[in-house]
């Protein structure tokens, strides 16, 4: 990102003697990469049907680890794989909100005054429709895909990130070294992209650590509601759903997914407060 | 052609939030001052916060709006220039600003901050081209080459301005304007660097517009001294001529708030009579706006605008009362 010297080296000090974060990491880290290449580790595909070994509870010996569904499927090779899908559709999610937040957001702190006001009137409008029913207008109207699904999570995302981009570059503009820079003759895309963004880009990290989580929870519930992803196609939110309806008499189907549903978004969350801590504009 | 700032009657005013197009009001913070400038000459700027010094500061590089007025640099005009051309004039007038870390980008090495100008007027210098020249520009400020690949905050205030005073001379300009360049630095570092101020002076043919709160500070440096109250010119003058014959009455009350350099020496604050504060620039009087705190002050000021009037050669006051109060032309009492 940058040289690995200067303000970002004192932010990966901090964040270095922050042990929850650090933990937080590690642990997400592993579950990225179990999720990789978990599965191929099991003797079963994430659709494979066990005829013999339907809703059994999680037992090292049967090969079926974590147990399997009322359908006989893998319970751990599909938690990965839903993990896999929940990741990748937050992650991809997170950086195209990323991507059009801040540059939209950069854009108006800097220019201020009526495009500011039409900018941030626009974000104002989408924010105000009510996503949900959106999103299942939506399904009604196209197909049901995760291509959708990621489109209707990412205009949620991008909203916030520019409102929060365009406080903060707002707040840079007053600074004496963007008027320094515009003295000595920059122009706006060398002042927003080469001072304001490289400046804002701690908060930016920080949000968008937050973000993933809540992406995460979006894609869960719009899946958990039938409406996300589909079967035979497994994420974290439909093995909830699924599992939910066999709460009583088979908890473990339940138990798997939402326990790293849970992990994974308190990993977020701690990596997201550590990083706050460390890269804390306040004192600088 | 030798002169090159020449401003002419310069209006700055800003809008006021609230009021529409029509009712806007406006806040005027530079009001009809002129002076010319040439090759390393330097105006000392000086006056109260808020009497409009920085804003004439940043008009001369386009960076606030001139409402009226013209202000030529290097022959070019800077009132109604287009963006683009904006940015052109910034090639030959640059600025040095008060706070000398808040001025750099936090997130850049200084090699990256005092090259910037450089990549943006002379795009296609090859890398160890652009390295020899940062090279320079440290060192002609008193700085070596390795620094440029630390980052400001490694630095103490002195060592920062001495990065922006890089930044401004990297391109060879004929102006640089000096907005409070060594009022956050201590004492012992201020002279430093006005030091170094004047031998870049010399050495690059600079022309200066020094701005300060402090006459003692500008003495240093000027050839001639501005000064400015709530916006508008209270007197002009050679450097000599004003700090040893002061022909306004609030001139004569900066003077004597110079504390005297030696203990025991005479010191003396500013008059009791010159209390109070600047009135709103919102609202200015009607008369002389020092008129509200001038000691000397009459009916007459209160009630018409003095005239900027060419009291000696190069000696510019105005005050209806000059020759009364300074009793003719003699010199001050106490120098």
């Amino acid at each position: 990102m940058n040289r690995s010297r200067g303000l970002w080296a004192d932010a990966g000090r901090r964040l270095a003697a922050n042990r929850a974060a650090v933990a937080s990491l590690v642990i997400l880290a592993l579950l990225c990469v179990l999720a990789a290449v978990g599965p191929a580790f099991s003797a079963y595909a994430p659709d494979e049907l066990d005829w013999e070994m339907m809703g059994v509870p999680p037992e090292l010996g049967s090969g079926h680890w974590l147990g399997t569904d009322r359908l006989g499927r893998d319970l751990f090779v599909r938690t990965l794989h839903g993990a896999r899908v929940s990741l990748a559709i937050a992650l991809l999610a997170t950086l195209v909100s990323l991507l059009i937040g801040v540059t939209w957001g950069a854009v108006a702190g800097y220019a201020g005054g009526r495009a500011d006001a039409l900018l941030m009137r626009f974000v104002d409008v989408l924010y105000a429709l009510p996503h949900i029913f959106f999103v299942i207008v939506l399904t009604v109207v196209f197909d049901r895909s995760p291509m959708l699904l990621f489109i209707a999570i990412g205009a949620v995302g991008w909203l916030t990130m520019a409102r929060v981009v365009r406080g903060q570059a707002m707040a840079l503009m007053q600074r004496e070294f963007v008027e320094a820079a515009i003295a000595s003759g920059a122009g706006p895309s060398r002042i927003i992209f080469r001072h304001v963004v490289p400046n804002l880009l701690g908060t930016v990290i920080i949000y968008a650590t937050l973000m993933i989580p809540q992406m995460i929870l979006i894609e869960s519930f719009l899946s958990f509601l039938g409406i996300g992803i589909q079967e035979p196609l497994a994420s974290l939110g439909n093995l909830i759903a699924d599992g939910a309806a066999e709460m009583e008499t088979a908890p473990w189907i339940l138990l798997v997914p939402a326990t790293c549903l849970v992990i994974i978004v308190f990993c977020f969350n701690f990596l997201g407060d550590g990083l706050r801590d460390a890269l804390d504009p306040r004192e600088r | 052609m030798n002169r090159v700032v020449d401003v002419q009657q310069l209006n700055v005013r800003f809008p006021l939030d609230g009021g529409r197009w029509l009712s806007r009001r406006w806040l005027t913070a530079v009001d009809g001052v002129s002076f010319a400038l040439s090759r390393g000459e330097t105006l000392g700027v000086v006056g109260e916060s808020g009497c409009g010094k920085s804003s004439l500061g940043r008009a001369l590089l386009g960076l606030v709006p001139i409402h009226s007025g013209t202000i030529l640099l290097n022959g070019a005009r800077v009132d109604g220039a287009s963006p683009a051309s904006l940015r052109r004039l910034r090639r030959n007038a640059q600025m040095v600003f008060q706070d000398p870390s808040g001025s750099l980008d936090p997130r850049m090495t200084v090699g990256q901050s005092v090259a910037e100008p450089l990549e943006i007027f002379e795009p296609g210098l090859g890398s160890s081209e652009v390295r020899s020249r940062i090279a320079t520009a440290l060192e002609q400020v008193g700085l070596a080459p390795e620094h440029a690949d630390r980052y400001p905050h490694e630095f103490s205030g002195g060592q920062c301005q001495r990065i922006g005073i890089a930044r401004a001379v990297i391109l060879r300009p004929t102006v640089v304007v000096c907005d409070e360049p060594v009022s956050a630095l201590d004492v012992s570092v201020q002279g430093q660097v006005m030091n170094l101020l004047a031998r870049l002076r010399a050495e690059l043919g600079l022309a200066y517009v020094f701005i300060s709160h402090n006459l003692a500070v500008v003495r240093h440096l000027s050839s001639s001294v501005l000064v400015m109250y709530l916006g508008r010119t209270m007197e002009h003058a050679p450097r000599d001529e004003l700090y040893d014959r002061p022909l306004h009455p609030y001139t004569r009350a900066l003077l004597d708030a110079v504390p005297a350099p030696e203990p025991g020496g005479k010191s003396r604050r500013l008059p009791a009579s010159i209390g109070g504060e600047l009135p709103s620039p919102l609202s200015p009087p009607a008369g002389c706006v020092f008129a509200s705190r001038c000691p000397h002050a009459q009916d007459r000021c209160k009630e018409a605008r003095p005239a900027l009037e060419e009291a000696r050669p190069g000696h510019r006051v105005a005050c209806h009362r000059w020759r009364e109060w300074t009793g003719g032309l003699a010199p001050r009492p106490d120098a």
